[in-house]
Formats: structure tokens, sequence, C-alpha cells
């Protein structure tokens, strides 16, 4: 280390590694609070809230959808028994995945899952770019106001379609992430993959999921 | 460049890597369509309704609850 870079690694302080409470943590430590001094609202808001990832998660561990609503109810029997253990280090929602994680894998029918990305291919068709890399093929302007409009053919029914269809992994994550909000430090601590492999499967999911809309809206070559 | 927008959105591209990719972004109407497009293809992912609870899981997870409280919890 040079003496400037050392003279910076005493001077500056590092940045501290806790990130900062979220709105969503706030409101989730909120709930907590109340749960702990015995408000049964503030539970069902906690179950409500988190379901919908939970049960993604779940579903991504065990081979069928009753089993994975048996993880997560397993998990709320966990988390209910353990309320005094959660110390805040981490946000309350990583706390009950981890938690969500632990079940599933003790549920002994967890799926193989294969992690590995050699199911994907490059996003886009190697065919619509010439040898210098340039678009052959470029993709057609989607017309303004697309969501609405796309939402309101009945886009969303073919969307959750494609997200079903995906390879195991991409379709957990694309999930996790896009579907369910979950950031992408979460997605990796939950599902126990590195960065680096999460932004692939994420980017190969979302990449075929551009594609069908793009079949879909005919504008596809 | 199709293949770095993820870890861009993600802010996952080195400092010089980034001031290329907006560059070029800037330059190339194909890519910045197809960056649009898949911003689009996120939102409109993010606009499906997550899973809801049936009622019976409801009723499943409320007497998860009262079990764990005539338990002493």
């Amino acid at each position: 280390m040079t003496t400037l870079g050392l003279l910076l690694a005493i001077v500056v302080p590092r940045p501290s590694r806790r990130p900062a409470v979220s709105a969503a943590d706030a409101q989730d430590r909120e709930l907590l609070r109340q749960l702990r001094a015995g408000d049964e609202r503030a539970y069902v808001a906690l179950v409500t809230r988190h379901h919908s990832a939970m049960l993604h998660l779940a579903r991504s561990f065990v081979p069928s959808e009753a089993v994975a609503e048996e993880v997560v109810q397993d998990t709320w029997v966990a988390v209910l028994r353990g309320l005094e253990r959660f110390e805040g280090r981490s946000s309350l929602k990583t706390w009950l995945l981890r938690i969500l994680v632990n079940r599933a894998r003790s549920t002994g029918v967890h799926e193989q899952r294969s992690v590995a990305v050699a199911d994907a291919g490059a996003a886009v068709d190697a065919s619509r770019f010439d040898a210098g890399g340039a678009w052959m093929s470029p993709p057609q302007h989607w017309i303004e106001d697309t969501d609405e409009r796309l939402l309101a053919e009945g886009l969303a029914e073919d969307i959750r379609r494609g997200l079903e269809q995906l390879p195991g992994r991409q379709r957990d994550v694309v999930m996790l992430r896009d579907v369910d909000g979950l950031s992408g430090e979460e997605v990796c601590d939950a599902l126990d993959i590195s960065e680096a492999n999460q932004r692939v499967l994420l980017h190969r999911g979302r990449s075929r999921l551009r594609q069908n809309l793009e079949l879909r809206l005919g504008t596809g070559t | 460049m199709v293949e770095l927008i993820t870890d861009y959105l993600d802010g996952a591209l080195a400092r010089s890597q980034r001031r290329r990719f907006e560059a070029h972004i800037g330059d190339c109407e194909h890519c910045s369509e197809y960056l649009e497009q898949m911003r689009t293809t996120i939102r409109l992912s993010g606009s499906l309704r997550a899973e809801d609870l049936t009622p019976e899981m409801a009723a499943a997870f409320t007497a998860i609850y009262r079990r764990w409280q005539l338990d002493g919890g």
C-alpha cells in the first residue's frame, strides 16, 4: 500500500456496512414491535406483506404448490417462536426469508435445481447483428403508453405464462426481483448464489420475457 | 451492449464501463430502443398481481397465531 493509500485508509472512515433502514423495513419493524406486544392484526399485516415473496421463494425449493404453502406456514410457526431472537442486524424481510430457506431445506424434498447457466442463450439472437456487432435487424419501436395498452390487451396473462416457462433458476430470480421487488442482495442471500450469477440469471430471464413481448407485438423478426 | 443492460440497471458496471455504455446508448437509437424495451418488460413484470393470500391460507395463518398464543407465546 502506498503512503497515500495508507493515510487515506486511516483518515477516511469506511462507510458503515450496515445498510440504512429502508422505509419498508421501518414499517416491518413497527409491525414487529406491535406483534411482540400481542397485536394479532400486526401479525396478519406482516404475513400479508411478505406472502408473495415467501411463497415464490418456497416454491423454488420444493416440488409442489401445496408443499410450498406448508413451508410458509412452518416458517411463521418458527418466526413466532423465535420472535425475541430478531436483533435487527439485517432487515426483517431478510431474517424471514432465511428462516424460510432453512425450513424449505429441512423438508428434505427439495428439488435439485441447478444454478448452472448452461441453458442460457444470448439475450438477442446473434443473427440480428452483423459481423461488426451492429444491428442488422434492430428492435422496432414499441408504441408509447405501452404499459396501459398492453395490460388492457390482456398481456399480463402472457407475461405470467412466460415467467412460468422460464428455466427454474431464471424464473425464481425474475419472480423475486421483478414481481416481488426483492433487492439483488436479498435474492443472493435467499438462494445462496453469487451476485454475478444472480445478475446473469436475471438478465437471461428478462431478455427472454422481452423477446416474448416482441413476438407477441408482431414487431420481431 | 445488450448483454450489459442488467448490470447497468443494477449499477454493477465499473465507472469507465458505465460511461462507455451511456455514450453508446446516447448515440445508438437501436440500443436505446432495446434498453427502453427491457425497462418496459421489467415494469410489466412488476405490474403482475403478486400472489394474494387465499381465504384458506389466511385462516391457517390465524390459527397458527392463536395456537402459539395458547402455548404461552
